[in-house]
């Protein structure tokens, strides 16, 4: 199968098209997660996933519809490691287990009492992108769009609690709503790539584009354009060789990712050797 | 305009561990060059702290250019200088000119944007702390001297008009320190910006401060250098032998 050919079919457009999209939202926003050390908070948020898609299709909600029911559970359960983390309580890597195990055995609870994992619930754990729809390409378009907007509009406070904490309450930004735009903009990206990349891997969405983008990015902005870039053409790239190479197509992505970051640490070692080590 | 930039009513702040501070109260005039000095663990760092509205208040009050801190909006008139080795990630990827511009913020209206203006300004600042040469390079780059004159240009870029600054030059040589110090006279001189500086360097400190504050969870002296000087509190406290290397070391 040649690549026009591939490009030919209407379920690979999909694919391709929510992919960029899902993976734009991801790699931007895991710029500011891993800056503020929270890089983990995609997995925890996948596996919240992971129990409240349990309870959607336990209430025989299929695809889109299961949205409505993982995308609440999620924000909250985002908010919840926010606070957790603010009251000084806990650390954030904490937080983030603590929500994370209460998300993978609600899950595996009640899975088995809904008769055990079914192959619906086993596509959100390795995710398959190639059977998208077009309505939820459509919702990826329109909370991509969303999206984009508020991380535009609130570019600078996102900046300015990334560098500092402190900093930035003194000068005047509200760091803690800021901070709750940050976790809820994470916790719906990471309901979309559920479908793409599955739950086990929705983390290096996260993380490794904006890994590959520190080793090079010469500026805040040119970070966050390269994480965009790297995220956008791993699946892209791993959509295709998947495809062509009769792979699984969430692995093909993380595995092209990782291949991208690989490359910019390469390409550190020989522009900036002496800040290499 | 009120004279009163800074003022504290009997302020107290606790951790988990214990008290940190008990009913510190004390004020600071619009052109003080304040030097809050004592020993670790006196609870410096804390006070400054809580008056940026950063450590909660316990007990007590404070107010920032007549403002109850909860209601202080005017954060524009406010620049803080951290301890920067704490501040900043080595990794993070921003340049100089980036970082310093995050100190115009506080001017801003949502949605917060920099303008041809704003970025003129970041130039003209970096060029007057001469640091214009470092401009796009990322912070990760510098040498401790080089951040800390940075973080100052961030610090003061809003032409606040107070400027707080936390053990500046904890991680910097004697002469450095002493470049540091100078510098940050001049702009309590030529800009009439009020100077809240806290640091272990009580001798050094004294040449450039109009007033010195001595805290050990308490005030115990607040006054001018001189007065620092000659009070027996302070003879008691570190000895006259110490007090007198202290205060003629220049």
């Amino acid at each position: 199968m040649n690549l026009l050919e591939i490009l030919s079919y209407g379920f690979i457009q999909r694919a391709l098209l929510a992919g960029t999209l899902i993976a734009l939202l991801c790699s931007v926003l895991g710029v500011f997660l891993v800056l503020r050390r929270l890089s983990l908070i995609g997995d925890g948020l996948a596996h919240v996933t992971f129990g409240s898609t349990a309870i959607a299709l336990a209430l025989k909600l299929y695809s889109t519809m299961s949205l409505l029911v993982s995308m609440p559970i999620v924000l909250l359960a985002s908010l919840g490691i926010l606070k957790l983390t603010e009251k000084g309580r806990l650390s954030g890597d904490a937080a983030i287990g603590l929500v994370s195990a209460l998300g993978i055995s609600a899950g595996v609870i009640l899975a088995s009492v809904g008769g055990g994992y079914n192959v619906d619930l086993l596509s959100y754990l390795f995710g398959n992108i190639l059977s998208i729809r077009s309505e939820e390409v459509v919702v990826a378009a329109l909370l991509c769009v969303g999206v984009m907007l508020l991380l535009t509009l609130y570019y600078h406070e996102l900046f300015a609690i990334s560098f500092s904490d402190e900093l930035a309450k003194v000068s005047g930004i509200r760091t803690s709503f800021i901070n709750s735009i940050l976790v809820l903009l994470t916790a719906l990206s990471v309901v979309l790539a559920m479908k793409l990349v599955g739950i086990m891997l929705i983390s290096s969405l996260l993380i490794v584009p904006a890994a590959g983008a520190l080793q090079l990015a010469r500026g805040f902005k040119v970070c966050i354009l390269l994480a965009a870039l790297q995220g956008c053409c791993s699946v892209i790239i791993g959509i295709i060789v998947s495809i062509m190479s009769n792979l699984p197509a969430s692995a093909s992505i993380v595995m092209v990712n990782l291949i991208f970051f690989a490359a910019a640490c390469a390409i550190r070692r020989i522009i900036y050797p002496k800040n290499s080590n | 305009m009120s004279s009163e930039i800074v003022t504290t009513e009997l302020l107290s702040c606790s951790y988990r561990e214990g008290r940190v501070l008990e009913d510190v109260s004390f004020q600071v005039e619009r052109g003080d060059y304040v030097g809050i000095v004592g020993p670790n663990g006196s609870g410096k760092s804390t006070l400054v702290k809580a008056l940026l509205g950063l450590v909660a208040i316990n007990k007590g009050s404070a107010t920032l250019f007549g403002s109850p801190l909860t209601h202080f909006r005017d954060w524009h008139k406010v620049g803080y200088l951290p301890q920067s080795l704490h501040l900043v990630n080595p990794v993070f990827p921003a340049t100089v000119h980036e970082t310093v511009g995050l100190g115009l913020l506080s001017l801003k209206r949502f949605p917060k944007r920099l303008n041809r203006h704003d970025h003129d300004k970041i130039s003209i600042i970096l060029n007057e702390l001469g640091v214009l040469d470092l401009e796009h390079k990322l912070i990760g780059e510098l040498s401790g001297g080089q951040l800390q004159r940075v973080l100052l240009a961030r610090a003061i870029v809003n032409d606040p008009e107070l400027l707080v600054l936390d053990e500046p030059t904890a991680a910097l040589d004697p002469e450095t320190r002493s470049r540091f110090y100078a510098m940050i006279s001049e702009i309590n001189r030529s800009r009439g910006v009020t100077v809240l500086l806290v640091t272990h360097d009580s001798g050094a400190i004294g040449e450039h401060a109009s007033k010195m504050l001595y805290l050990d969870k308490k005030i115990l002296f607040y006054g001018s250098f001189d007065q620092f000087c000659c009070s027996p509190e302070m003879s008691s406290l570190f000895g006259e032998h110490s007090q007198h290397l202290m205060c003629h070391r220049h």
